[in-house]
């Protein structure tokens, strides 16, 4: 049994607040470095930020496992999703079709679904909650959806997590698909994504 | 060559205009109401809720008004409506021992505990039209006997089973929520018979039908006796997470049948009975049935018997069972295949071409000789 | 699942019970009866209404391995009331009421100034009315029961 007590509401009218954050996702994920802003995005349970809250609430549901990393792994948060999306929360990374991390989350990527050559698609995606989608070190992302380059500098991250991305990146078409959030904003960086610098 | 085709929105527009007329027929006649559909066309509204595997009376009753009867178009609308709703997890499994029945007979024991109970059906009747429904008749309530409520029917097939008479039924998967399930996870062969079995409840009816009987007239038969039919109400339970136990959700019709089958053993089974088993929404007793003897011809690998007869054929079976499917695959034959068929016309052109080319040289070498 | 009727059962067992006796009961008939209550404590929705699918799994042979027979609708709904109970309602079907009456029936079931009353005025109405729909599909079913009649052979003839 679920303790809902101290439950936060999920999305004020589900369906359309979630046609409209997919809408919103949708433009993210198809112009990777897109800065998005999500105005419907409940409050977040735990220290989740409002954006990553709304990104699972949109995309996440039985069907899609998730793994929270430390800061997340918290009843609350657990009992959120289970709640508002009907997400089942795993332990292992390698069950995960979302995992949720924090900018310094250790070895990012390790064990994550990374698809398969046949099946591509079904690799995990990663939600990183990160301090701001502004005022880090500016990197040039170049890439499908992006004319020639766009500059972003995601704050929080250190240099090995772009290292680690630069391995990820090379295993394309496999490999796995990130959305930065902080606040009510989000950023896509897909798996065809590379940075530089 | 690749050519364009636009055009047609406003015949297209005008086409739904005149189907929904059409649909409405002449306004001189009072339009149906859905709890008309319910109540009257009950037994359509059952097949559109087995077939579009989506038990919801009153929406099987729209899409069999919107669908202007037609049942595999209403099946369909069924289907894709379907796709727009979360799944909140699985039911436990039903217990149909438990079942408030309507409708309980058995072709193997005359004298079956808790008895023949023949509950509403046409078995008996003569087949004649009854021309008193095309006035307004108004029908007596149907006569009640005095019945013992608290007393739930055995199963034929616990009675056999307990003297080994007959294979106890496969025990399997728990109910875990991670079993296969053909909505989630398309359809691979060889199939466990669980998938089989959900193909087969969403499958055509005149496709099982077809099939069942061609086991009977001698295309893989298996020799089959009605165990038991029964047709009732029964609880569906279901656990919330957010609740940590069961509670009943609802109650639904269905029919269940089982197969009882000759089998005469192998080398590790001492001979008994086999089964095959049939479970339907609704009152949806031939559908039932062909069921049962589908899920039985199908066993034949596994019984070693051998699977030579298209009912016994796995692939060909569930391959070809889904009516939303197989209609689509057909009707797509009228979509625009213009290209396709101009690059064909070309082609026998060029061969009439030539054959008529030969034909002019040989008669001229003929007429040179 | 005959469970205990007591409206002072262990909390478990009684919500199990009054939350498949509302889901069982038609909508129309408890909306009726939950009117009828008068005025009721606020109370907000964790989960508005939703409707979706739940997965009837059926057994082979009725007693064997589950497989998935098919899909039916049903609707849950979620509320708090200001006292802090949070009551779960799901229900057969597409009624957004019907949910939002069962979950908020069994937020206030676990107040003990409502339960009692409750009790009284709609589960055991409910239940009795159930238990009456049953008894006349029984007894419908009962009228066409075959009795066979055996004819016996005169001895030497």
């Amino acid at each position: 049994m679920t303790d809902l007590s101290t439950l936060g509401p999920g999305l004020a009218d589900p369906s359309h607040d979630a046609q409209q954050l997919f809408r919103a996702i949708l433009d993210a994920t198809s112009h990777p470095g897109r800065i998005v802003s999500l105005p419907a995005a409940p409050a977040g349970p735990g220290t989740l930020s409002a954006a990553a809250t709304a990104y699972l609430l949109t995309l996440a549901d039985r069907d899609t496992p998730v793994w929270l990393a430390e800061p997340f792994d918290q009843p609350e948060v657990g009992n959120f999703l289970r709640f508002h999306a009907g997400a089942l929360i795993v332990t292992q990374r390698a069950q995960a079709a979302f995992g949720v991390l924090a900018a310094t989350t250790p070895s990012p990527f390790n064990d994550f679904d990374l698809g398969t050559d046949a099946y591509p698609d079904r690799s995990a995606t990663l939600i990183v909650d990160v301090p701001g989608l502004t005022g880090g070190t500016m990197r040039r992302w170049r890439g499908p959806g992006i004319d020639d380059h766009t500059d972003i500098a995601v704050a929080g991250l250190a240099d090995m997590f772009w290292h680690d991305w630069a391995a990820n990146h090379g295993l394309f078409p496999c490999g796995v698909d990130i959305v930065f959030t902080a606040g009510i904003e989000l950023c896509a960086l897909p798996r065809s994504i590379a940075v530089e610098g | 060559m690749y050519v364009a085709v636009k055009g047609g929105e406003t015949a297209i527009a005008h086409s739904l205009d005149l189907l929904a007329d059409k649909r409405r027929g002449d306004r001189g006649v009072a339009e149906l109401t859905l709890e008309q559909i319910g109540q009257q066309l009950g037994l359509a509204v059952d097949r559109v809720m087995t077939e579009g595997s989506c038990y919801d009376r009153s929406l099987a009753a729209l899409a069999i008004k919107q669908a202007r009867g037609d049942l595999i178009e209403a099946i369909f609308l069924l289907r894709a409506y379907r796709t727009t709703l979360p799944r909140f997890g699985d039911s436990l499994p039903l217990d149909t021992g438990a079942m408030v029945a309507e409708r309980r007979i058995s072709s193997t024991f005359k004298d079956v505990p808790g008895g023949q109970v023949l509950g509403p059906t046409y078995d008996y009747t003569h087949r004649l039209l009854d021309f008193s429904l095309a006035a307004d008749g108004e029908r007596p309530a149907a006569p009640t006997a005095p019945a013992d409520t608290n007393r739930t029917l055995p199963r034929v097939g616990d009675i056999l089973e307990r003297e080994g008479m007959l294979e106890p039924p496969p025990q399997g998967l728990q109910s875990d929520g991670a079993s296969e399930d053909l909505t989630r996870q398309p359809l691979t062969l060889p199939a466990s018979r669980p998938v089989r079995l959900q193909n087969l409840a969403r499958g055509d009816e005149g496709f099982l039908l077809a099939l069942g009987y061609s086991t009977q007239r001698g295309y893989g038969n298996n020799h089959p006796f009605v165990g038991e039919i029964r047709y009732g109400h029964v609880p569906v339970a279901f656990v919330p997470e957010e609740l940590g136990f069961a509670i009943e959700i609802a109650e639904i019709d269905v029919t269940e049948c089982e197969m009882v089958n000759q089998f005469a053993g192998s080398h590790d089974v001492p001979p008994q009975f086999t089964r095959g088993y049939g479970l339907a929404f609704g009152h949806s007793e031939r559908k039932a049935m062909s069921m049962a003897l589908v899920d039985r011809a199908l066993r034949a690998e596994e019984l070693s018997e051998s699977a030579t007869s298209p009912a016994q054929d796995e692939e060909f079976v569930l391959a070809h069972s889904d009516n939303v499917e197989a209609s689509g695959f057909v009707q797509h034959l009228k979509l625009p295949h213009y290209v396709d068929f101009q690059s064909e016309l070309v082609v026998v052109r060029a061969l009439r071409a030539e054959v008529e080319a030969r034909h002019r040289q040989a008669a001229l070498d003929q007429a040179a000789e | 699942m005959p469970l205990s009727s007591s409206a002072d059962a262990p909390a478990p067992a009684r919500r199990q019970r009054w939350l498949s006796v509302l889901a069982k009961a038609p909508a129309s008939r408890l909306t009726a009866l939950w009117d009828g209550l008068g005025a009721v404590p606020a109370y907000t929705l964790l989960r508005r209404p939703e409707t979706g699918l739940v997965m009837v799994k059926g057994r082979i042979s009725g007693s064997g391995a589950p497989f998935a027979a098919g899909e039916m609708t049903a609707t849950r709904a979620a509320v708090r009331l200001a006292s802090g109970e949070v009551g779960i309602g799901y229900v057969g079907g597409r009624s957004a009421r019907h949910a939002e009456i069962a979950a908020a029936i069994d937020a206030l079931s676990q107040r003990s100034d409502w339960r009692d009353r409750l009790e009284a005025e709609i589960v055991a109405p409910l239940e009795a009315e159930a238990d009456a729909r049953r008894r006349t599909i029984a007894a419908r079913a009962a009228a066409t029961k075959v009795d066979f009649f055996t004819v016996a052979r005169e001895a030497g003839s």
